[in-house]
Order: C-alpha cells, then structure tokens, then sequence
C-alpha cells in the first residue's frame, strides 16, 4: 500500500462553470467554495452542521457545505447564492426577501436562500408549516424567521 | 398589526415613518456583502488559540517548539511574551475588582474552561490547527469555582493580586424601605430567583485581519467590533501606543447584540503577531470556542426579596441582594452593577428600593454586554415580584400592573434614582397586548386545554428598553473614573457629480442604518433615499467617529441619526445660502426639494441639480466671493445633555429614552412531560416616532425570539469542574423556525421629548419574553400544585420537576402577615 492520498484533483460545475482545481484532501467544501473559488457569499456559522449558513445546492438538492469534503463533490454540480440572481436581477425569492424584510444581518441568509429555493423549486407553493419545515436546518438570530417565513410562502403565490 | 399613532411635533414626516425596503438588502441577498472572514490579504496567515482545557490550573509550562518546525508555520506567541510587550488592560472596579491583572492571553494561572493560553499563524487555516495540536502545555490544576455564592466565600481565590473574588459591592437606596416595609400591609418575601447565563450568540463569529504598517506603527483592523471606540481605549494603552495607531474597520457585521464589544484581548494578540510577524494576520473565532470563551450574558441571583404591598395592591417598595456572577474576568464589568439602575423601579411607582448589589468572578466564560444587558436581568426581578405578590396575595396580573404602573399622565417621570422616563402609556400598550391575545377568552381556552390534559397559562412582561447611556453611571462604581456622557458623530457632503454621501461613526451589525440613516437625510436635503449613498459600516480613518462610538445600548436612533440629522441640516443650510447666491434670490425663498435646490413658485429655470451645487464647490468656484465658503461637507457630533451625576446620592440621568414593550404569552404545558408550547404571543412595542415601522417590527421579532430561546432552552450549563457542557448550537438549542410560535405585533408612538427625532432606540427589547413566559408558567401551573417559578430558564425537565413537587417551589416564597 502506497502513502495515503493527500490531494486530489476535482471537476464540477459551479454556478454553470467548469471548474477543475487541485484540494488538499481533508478540505471541506464551504472552505473549497470560499477559499479556492472565492466565492464569498456562502458563510461559516457554527462549527458542528447545526447552522446552516453554508447551505449550498449539490445536484439540485439543499446540503451543508461544511458537512462535506471538497473531493466528494468530483464531478457533480454546485449552486451558490451568487448562482440565484442572473445580470443582476434577482429571483422572485430574492426580491420577497427584501420587500419582506427577511433579512437582518444578512449573515443567514444565503443559506435561507439556498433552502428556500430548493424547496420552491420541488414544492412552488408551499404552506407556512412546509416552509417551516424546509428551514429548520438554517439558523437565524436575527428575524425570529417571522419575515423569513412571510417572505417564501410570499414568492411561492400562495400567501 | 395594531398601531395607534400620535403624531410627532418634532419632525416633519416624509420618508421618515416609511417602511422603506432596505438599502442593504440587494448586496446581501446576492452573497456580495463583506464580512470580515471574506477579506484577504497577500500572505496573510491565519491563527489559532490553543485554549485552556481546565477551568482552574496554573501552567507549569508552554513548549512551541515542535511547532515552529512545522512547515508553514509562520510564529506563536505565549502569554509570557504578551506579558512583556504589553500591559494589562486597564480595569474600571474600584478594589478589589480593580487589582485583577487581565492580560491578552493567560499569564501563568488559566481562570476558565477555553481561555487562550497561546497563539500560532500558519499558511492556511488546517494548518495553523494542526501546529496548535503541536503546542505541549503543562497545566497544574486548581480548585474551581462554578458558583457564585461559593465565591463569596473566598476560600479559593481566582485573583491573587485582588485577594478576593469580589469585583464590586455597594449599596444602592432610595427612600426610606424599611419604613415602607414596616407601614406596608403584607410584605412579601422571596427567598432566592436565579437569573440564568445564556447569549445571544450571533451567527458570524468573532475576529478580525489584522496588518500592521512598519513604517507608521499603524495597525489596521479589519473586523467586526462593534463598539471600536470602547475598544480602542482599552487596546491601545496596552499595546503601549496612542490611539491614533490603531485604525477599526468594520463592513458587514454577521450580529452583534453586544457580543462583539470586549474583542479586545483577541485583538491585542492579534497585533502583536501581526507586528512580530510583519504580515497579515487573519483569526476567524470556532462557534464552539465563541461559546466556551467570549461573551455570556451576565448570570444573576436575587436574595432575600421582600417586598411592601398595601391591603389594595399597591406596592410600596422593595429590598433585594444581587449577586451578579461576571466569570473569569470582569471585561466589561463592573458596568452591570450600575446598568440595571437606568431602570431601578421597572415600568411601576416603588418610591422607596434598596438593592445590595456585588459582582463575583468564577471560572466561567467573561460575560460582556449581551441584548438587554442588565437592564434585563433587573426587569425580569420586578416583573417575577409582581407576579409572586400577585399569586401569593390573590391579585389578577393585570390589575396589579395597570395599579402600580407610571401613569401616562406622569410622564416625564423621575425614578427614585432620578433618572427620568421621557414618555409612555403602559397601561394602554397593556390593553394592545391584551387584545391581541383575546386575554378575555383565556378562561374558556383553559378548560378547553384541560378538557385535553393540558395545562394553560397565560403571562405578561412589562419592560422597558432604556436608549442612550451617560457613561457619567460608571463613576457611582469608581469616582475616579474619567468618563460621563456619551456623543456619535456622522458625515454628510454633496460631492462633486450631486452625490449625497453618508459616512457613520456607529457600527451596524443588521439594524438597517443605510437605510434609516438615508431616510433622514433624504428628508432634510429633499431627495429620494435612493440618492442617499451611506457607507456601509466604520473606518477610523474617516474621522467621523467619536469617543463612544459603536452600535449599542439602544442608542442610534438617539444619537445616531441625531448626528446624521445635524450634519444633514449643516449641509441643507448651505446649499441654500449657495443656491440664493446663484440664483439671485434670498434664502428664505429657497426650497430643496426632489434633488434640486429653487427658488419656491418661481420659474422652472430658476432651479439648481444637486449636482450644480455639488460641481461649483467642489470644481467650479471661483466666482464666489471670498467671504462666502460653503463646503457641502460636515462633521457633527450628537452630543446628548444629561447634567452630573450625584455619586453621593446615586442618582442622575443614566440614560435619555425609554421605549415600552410589553409582551404576553399563552402557553401549554403538558404534564406529563414538563414540555411547554407557546400557542398565542403578542408584543407591543412603543418607541416613539418609528424612522422605519418595518425595521422597528424586525426588531421586535429578533428581541422576542432571543427572549424565547433564552427562556425555553439557551442555557450555559457548566459541570462540577467547570467544564461548559453546552459548547455549541448542538447542544446550545437556539430557536429553530419550527420553535418559533406565529408571532403578533402592535405598536404605540408616544415621541419622545428629549431625543433629536423623537424616535427612541429599541433594539435590544429588555427581555419581555422571559418575563411574559416565566409568568405564564406560573399561572399554569396554579391548576397543578401552583409553583413558583424561580428561575428565568424553564426547560421541560425543569417544568417536570416544579410540577412533582410544587411544595418546594413554594418554600421558597412567604408572606407576613398572612
């Protein structure tokens, strides 16, 4: 047996872009995401899975970043917050989020974004309990959830 | 939503009292707003603290040396070197508490379970760990104390140089209490409540990216501070510099609430690495190590209450010894003894109050400032007596209140310690609250929820947010403190193209001010918001900060936007002047409206762009004469009037505004499981003229959900050895959306006289949900035994056991005569 692996090359689309990057291989995703492709917007808030604001979409479906090792995600596809909005114009979801005020700090929300949207795009008008349900896995000190809540069931038409 | 308004006579209302979308959001939404961790910087090295595994232990010794000979390693330091090239930070206690030496890191004894011990910076973030892993420390341990009434005793000693694990003590009264107890009908007494220790733990950590300029002795901080002028007076002495060397920057802030204002002893090892090193250093906190080793709430114990009550329920005064518990280090402290006295008698008429109040170091986590900070813990005591003398001598909850609220018509009412209540109709907020959780129908539901073996109960907070603090309040703990009053400043120019740019002194980790801040500014100049451009958060740098500025203590809507209003009108008054100039008219005739600045009813030439008057100071002025120089460009600092505080007496203005809210709760307990369910919850807020309805509801549901967490479940449980058994949000259950009950609001306006826009701060919401379902639980509980509830945390277990033996609960409370 040769010596344990320490890197790895990963391909995969990101935001629909090719990426292909050598990663240490211990390197969790939301660090590959923030640190070698610089994309900011998806955050760090605990240290234990429980937050919540590192959710991204893998494969269409809502996961936390920091529950994942960058080399698992060879050859599948990764949504981030800065995949939502095209040109500048922001989705519908987005848009609730600020006419809403759903968002505080802001800290939260592009993993209440990612939840939410996956959610809209498997359920387009969810109940209040089902939007309950989808984002109890994303944590927010600011709101309450009270606008955050208002604010999908609101881009999902069914307020 | 309910709302009952009054209009203001300050102000002249246009965007301001809209529920404007905020200006922030379009970044924050698209992931392009920038915390401090986004930053980078070329070569930057990332640290990690090697922490203290004991609560209490000396250490024996420190070896780096395997280390240093990582590859990638680029340093460490020990609290050795910290002790060398630095001083300890300046404490604000008399002695005791004055002696304790607090260093940036341990210098050879550790207090708390987590305390830094040393630091190492590596190449990338896994790597500076691994090289901490590599740090050997001998640890010695010691005794540890987890109890604050133990550590009254003394009989181990945290602080050496102290020789006494008291910080402070002194004795608070106004009035005459024992003659109000002697004369009273009943006195109630109760013999022990115990506020617990929990924060508000916002979802960004702490940290910061620390460069350090060779050349000027310059450091910058790229962080989330948030309160850098507090933390730059601490910081910089002990770095041995001026203050001008240290420059805060903040962008967006992931939360604050008060925990991310004693950064201080990270900050200072930060520096010295950054210098040590020459380069860039970046330290983004663990969740788990925010929640073992930065900022609790203050954790407080009431004994030996006793309060007056006359035969109809007027309640005359009361006496109480607080022990308040600040851990390890008193940080911030000792400011909390003094705090909680901005509202001594809570929303009611006691003339006559005595409160023993000291401060204990233990081997705990260092509290600092936490949402509500005092105040709460205060507030949560007078409304738990109401509720006991309610329950104790068979008067309805609500009656007892309305009884021995401040009436409207004392508004402005002076407090036995002379601080004043500027405005406020509680009993009307009452009602509000009242109907909007249908309280005449709870009767009914009662029996409903037991016809299902549930227990239901209904409860109320009455509580005050008091805004804008006279840091004169310090010097009733240390009359030789330096410090009284408070100021923020704010910027404000046209710029060359008509640009409206807002620059702030304060620090907002959320509360919206881009948005509000441009809303006043917008109403001054007569633009549109939209054409208002604040800058999004603090740079030292551009000397629009003042002594305290920072975003807390309820204050910016206070001092805040005051500051933004009088540079605005600084501003307004000389494009005026310079409008008049060019257009020929006097400057009575001139009005600033929709971008332009033109002469009232006359001709639609007879109009200047905000950008003609931008481009002629800026770019085009020679014509003007030379006794005539507007700038378009002003600094002005709010500076609120308190007057001096009598340290003889106690007393004086502590603090300037006081917003209401009162909160109430339905609840149902399942006693089988001590679980309780919040089926109905409402919250009143009155905080005068509201700059922005919809940012001030945010808050209210932001207050109330920390309130719920911290009441239900969010509790700092710490074992026999000092060991924080709830480390992180896996064990440290914050409220989840499901956890969240729907929420009703309502509001008042009572505008405040004092305050620059009538508009008072609000944030941080004084706990009203801890106090509303503490008294809920009570009242469901009188169906099953009828026990006190004691403590400010109630989890199920602790339910469960009230409801077991609800005879013990009750020992703790008696009443004289009966």
């Amino acid at each position: 047996m040769g010596a344990p692996e320490r890197s790895r090359v990963v391909a995969l689309e990101v935001n629909g872009e090719q990426v292909e990057l050598e990663v240490p291989a211990r390197r969790l995703l939301v660090h590959f995401i923030r640190d070698d492709l610089g994309l900011t917007g998806t955050h760090v808030g605990c240290d234990t899975g429980n937050c919540g604001a590192c959710t991204i979409q893998l494969d269409g479906r809502p996961v936390k970043s920091c529950m994942v090792l960058a080399v698992q995600v060879d050859g599948a596809k990764v949504t981030t917050v800065e995949g939502l909005a095209s040109n500048g114009e922001l989705t519908p979801l987005q848009q609730s989020f600020n006419a809403h005020h759903a968002l505080q700090c802001g800290y939260c929300t592009p993993g209440m974004l990612m939840s939410a949207s996956a959610l809209l795009a498997r359920n387009p008008h969810p109940t209040e309990d089902e939007v309950r349900y989808a984002l109890q896995g994303n944590i927010c000190r600011c709101t309450g959830y009270v606008n955050i809540v208002e604010a999908v069931v609101a881009a999902g038409g069914s307020a | 939503m309910t709302t009952v308004t009054e209009e203001s006579t300050t102000l002249k209302r246009g965007f301001v009292g809209q529920s404007i979308p905020r200006k922030e959001d379009k970044r924050l939404v698209q992931g392009q707003g920038t915390f401090f961790d986004d930053v980078r910087r070329h070569g930057m090295g990332y640290v990690h603290f090697v922490r203290s595994p004991y609560a209490h232990a000396k250490i024996i010794s420190i070896d780096v040396s395997e280390a240093l000979e990582l590859e990638g390693v680029y340093g460490t330091i020990t609290g050795d070197e910290v002790a060398i090239h630095t001083d300890p930070f300046f404490e604000m206690s008399v002695e005791p508490g004055g002696l304790i030496k607090d260093y940036a890191l341990a210098v050879g004894r550790v207090r708390h379970m987590g305390e830094p011990v040393a630091a190492v910076c590596a190449a990338t973030r896994e790597l500076a760990r691994d090289a901490a892993e590599l740090i050997e420390v001998e640890y010695d341990p010691l005794p540890v104390l987890t109890d604050a009434e133990e550590a009254l005793k003394d009989e181990v000693v945290l602080h050496e140089e102290a020789g006494s694990n008291v910080v402070w003590s002194g004795v608070f009264e106004w009035g005459a209490v024992d003659q109000a107890l002697a004369e009273a009908d009943h006195v109630v007494r109760i013999e022990r409540l115990h506020f617990h220790r929990f924060s508000s733990t916002p979802l960004e950590c702490a940290g910061a990216l620390v460069e350090y300029d060779k050349g000027t002795g310059e450091w910058t901080l790229t962080c989330n501070h948030q309160m850098p002028g507090v933390g730059a007076i601490w910081m910089a002495p002990a770095l041995r510099v001026g203050i001008d060397k240290l420059r805060f920057v903040t962008h967006d802030i992931g939360g604050g609430f008060g925990n991310k204002i004693c950064l201080h002893p990270q900050y200072v090892v930060l520096c010295l690495l950054a210098r040590k090193l020459g380069r860039p250093v970046q330290w983004t906190e663990w969740r788990t190590d925010q929640h073992t080793a930065n900022a609790h709430g203050n954790e407080r114990t009431f004994l030996d209450v006793e309060v007056g009550v006359m035969a109809d329920g007027t309640m005359t005064g009361f006496k109480v010894r607080a022990l308040d518990d600040c851990g390890a280090f008193p940080r911030y402290e000792p400011l909390g003894c003094i705090i909680w006295a901005q509202v001594t008698p809570g929303l009611y008429g006691w003339r006559n109050i005595k409160v023993d109040f000291t401060q204990v170091c233990t081997n705990k986590s260092p509290v600092s400032p936490n949402r509500g900070y005092s105040r709460m813990q205060h507030l949560w005591l007078t409304e738990r007596i109401v509720d006991i003398v309610a329950a104790e001598l068979g008067f309805d909850p609500v009656e007892i209140r309305k009884r021995n609220y401040v009436k409207a018509e004392q508004m402005p009412y002076e407090t036995p310690n002379g601080c004043v209540y500027d405005s406020g109709d509680y009993a009307a907020a009452l009602d509000i609250a009242l109907e909007l959780i249908d309280s005449g129908s709870i009767e009914e539901r009662r029996q409903e929820a037991a016809a299902r073996g549930k227990l239901l109960g209904f409860g109320i907070g009455s509580t005050l947010d008091s805004g804008t603090n006279n840091f004169g309040q310090s010097t009733l703990l240390n009359p030789d403190l330096q410090f009284s009053g408070n100021n923020e400043a704010a910027s404000v120019k046209l710029d060359i193209f008509g640009e409206v740019v807002v620059t702030l002194g304060t620090v907002p980790q959320g509360q919206g001010h881009e948005t509000t801040a441009a809303q006043v500014v917008a109403d001054i100049l007569g633009c549109s918001p939209d054409m208002v451009n604040v800058r999004r958060g603090h740079d030292t740098w551009f000397n629009s900060h003042a002594g305290f500025s920072g975003t807390y203590a309820s204050q910016f809507a206070f001092t805040g936007l005051g500051a933004v209003k009088g540079a605005a009108e600084l501003v307004r008054e000389e494009m005026i002047q310079l409008a008049a100039a060019v257009l020929q008219a006097p400057p009575e005739a001139i009005e600033l409206a929709d971008g332009f600045a033109r002469v009232k009813d006359g001709p639609e030439e007879a109009a200047l762009p905000f950008m003609a008057l931008g481009a002629i100071i800026n770019a085009n002025n020679a014509f003007l004469p030379p006794d005539f120089n507007p700038t378009l460009n002003h600094r002005y600092v709010c500076r609120p009037y308190f007057g001096m505080v009598d340290k003889e007496r106690k007393t004086g203005q502590l603090t300037l505004t006081y917003a209401t809210q009162i909160h109430a709760a339905v609840v149902e307990i399942d006693p089988e499981t001590g679980e309780v369910d919040i089926v109905d919850y409402a919250a009143v807020d009155d905080c005068g003229v509201r700059i922005n309805p919809q940012i001030v509801e945010g808050q209210v549901h932001g207050a109330t959900a920390h309130a719920i967490g911290a009441a239900l479940h969010e509790e700092f449980v710490y074992d026999e050895e000092g060991t924080l058994l709830t480390a992180n949000f896996y064990d440290y259950h914050v409220p989840h959306a499901m956890d969240m009950p729907p929420l009703k609001t309502g509001a008042m306006e009572s505008p405040s006289p004092v305050a620059p826009l009538g508009a008072k701060g609000m944030g941080e919401g004084g706990g009203g949900g801890i106090h509303c379902i503490c008294s809920a639980i009570q009242d469901a509980l009188r169906a099953a035994g009828g026990a006190i509830v004691s403590t400010s945390c109630n989890p199920p277990h602790r339910v469960w056991s009230m409801l077991q033996d609800p005879a013990a609960t009750r020992a703790n409370v008696s009443v004289t005569p009966k």
